[in-house]
């Protein structure tokens, strides 16, 4: 199986607050798999260490086989990683149409038509397609994430990383996100997700990981981690996260 | 004072007061145009992330900074009256030892027309102060916007032009407006290097009439009109850069249709 993204001995720290130690983790072609872990372990800065949004301390991430942090135009890497935020950040001057396409138009050099057929396709698929005229302020959180799902996706990345994806959401709203990710996930789109929906992610990942301390202390099938933890910390997170 | 004198200072001046109000309309809007380029221009420079970027680009970009920043001070903290003189009469002593020290003044004596004189002097004025005001607008935007244009693989300066300053002028339109108004008053300091803007041109009539409260205060109703029709003119963009309080859905068969405007 073809190897995405491959991260040895990732460090990361805050001044002299230690987020990441030696974290070694990789993601497959297809792959699904989610992060857990409570908060402060350091799984969103693990995700936003993937695609560069914070610039790791130490270690390497290969991406197809390369080390990124060795090269200096990072713009090129990071255009082939979606990223949904867990508050949307669709971009406030653009109506939905134009989220999707500026990208495409910018960046990939699309034609203009072209760019929106790829971003209509994606608008459907998250059930946005009747929005496009709207603008991000006039759409609920629930719309504004399946908009942004449909932003990243326009870009056709490798593989999309969702930070906490419904953390901001109100609770009636989380189900019309999950659902799109679940289509997705099912149709074979590599996805990394950091998330507190334990079952979802039971229910959805390939592999489940599971961060403690800015150290992964487990790592394995969703059966594995859910129902056989071989680490004391990962039961005791698990008691309390599924109550 | 009477009334007649009011109408006899406008009908036989009136061709120098207009005049007077065009170089003022004139210098303003140009001046106001041109340092908010250069405002926008250095909130850009100046908000380059410092991540990654190598040695020699790092410290190129401090020695710009630092200029950037010692431009800033000196026009922000001297009055433009005084810097109107500096430039006008420092200009061709300036190029004179140029031409001295290195042998070339670039064909440039240093002799400016006034006119062009005092838009150099009005754009550099409110570069200085734009920059501050285009810094404070990039960071006032939320943070988000910047990693979400950066996730997708924009540059900064795509970043910049795509997502950031077309939030960033609407947000700085008000302040930028009241910098306009504040230099249709302020070109009256001009007057010191002979550009024949409305005050000059004031000062002139007066001279002769030796009617001062009268020609003044025909100026000032002048001067008052131009900013209040500014402010209005102002008002008219900042709303239609509001944007529609509705949308358009779009149904099945792919065609538009009204929202319910409740």
């Amino acid at each position: 199986m073809e190897t995405i993204i491959d991260i040895r001995h990732l460090n990361k720290s805050f001044g002299s607050h230690e987020v990441l130690k030696d974290v070694n983790f990789s993601v497959n072609k297809g792959e699904v798999v989610t992060v857990i872990g409570s908060s402060g372990s350091g799984k969103s800065t693990l995700l936003r260490c993937i695609n560069l949004l914070e610039y790791p301390t130490g270690g390497e991430i290969n991406y197809r086989g390369e080390n990124i942090l060795s090269k200096s135009n990072l713009n090129d890497y990071r255009k082939h990683l979606g990223m949904v935020f867990q508050q949307f950040n669709l971009f406030n001057n653009w109506d939905v149409l134009h989220n999707c396409t500026v990208g495409q138009t910018k960046i990939l050099k699309k034609s203009k038509e072209e760019a929106k057929e790829v971003a209509m396709n994606y608008l459907k698929v998250v059930g946005m397609e009747r929005y496009i005229n709207a603008r991000p302020a006039q759409l609920s959180g629930g719309q504004k994430q399946r908009v942004a799902i449909a932003r990243a996706l326009s870009m056709q990345p490798d593989a999309i990383l969702f930070d906490e994806p419904t953390s901001a959401l109100d609770p009636e709203m989380v189900g019309e996100v999950l659902k799109v990710m679940k289509e997705l996930a099912e149709s074979g789109l590599t996805m990394i997700i950091v998330t507190h929906e334990m079952e979802f992610a039971r229910e959805i990942s390939d592999r489940i990981v599971f961060m403690d301390k800015g150290v992964i202390v487990e790592d394995g099938s969703p059966e594995q981690v859910f129902n056989n933890p071989q680490h004391e910390r990962t039961k005791t997170f698990l008691k309390r996260a599924l109550k | 004072m009477s009334l007649e004198w009011f109408i006899n200072i406008i009908t036989n001046n009136w061709p120098m007061l207009l005049h007077g109000a065009w170089m003022t309309l004139v210098i303003s809007t140009i001046g106001t145009i041109i340092g908010a380029l250069i405002g926008l221009i250095i909130g850009v420079i100046n908000t380059i992330p410092k991540m990654n970027v190598g040695g020699f680009r790092k410290n190129a970009l401090k020695i710009i900074n630092g200029l950037l920043r010692v431009y800033v001070e000196f026009f922000r903290g001297t009055p433009m009256i005084v810097q109107a003189m500096v430039i006008f009469y420092g200009t061709p002593l300036f190029m004179q030892w140029l031409e001295k020290a290195i042998g070339t003044n670039f064909g440039f004596s240093g002799d400016m027309p006034a006119l062009f004189a005092a838009i150099l002097i009005v754009s550099l004025n409110t570069g200085a102060y734009m920059a501050e005001i285009v810094r404070g607008g990039i960071i006032g935007i939320d943070k988000g916007q910047f990693e979400a244009a950066r996730a997708i693989g924009m540059g900064h300066w795509t970043t910049m032009t795509t997502v950031v300053l077309p939030q960033v002028l609407r947000n700085i339109l008000p302040a930028t407006g009241n910098q306009f108004i504040m230099n249709i008053k302020d070109t009256s300091v001009l007057n010191v290097i002979t550009v024949t803007e409305l005050y000059f041109q004031t000062k002139t009539i007066a001279g002769a009439n030796f009617r001062y409260f009268e020609s003044f205060f025909i100026a000032c109703i002048i001067y008052l009109v131009m900013t209040i029709t500014a402010t209005q003119i102002l008002r008219f963009f900042e709303r239609r850069l509001e944007g529609n309080a509705t949308y358009q859905m779009i149904d099945e068969a792919g065609i538009t249709r009204p929202k319910n405007n409740e």
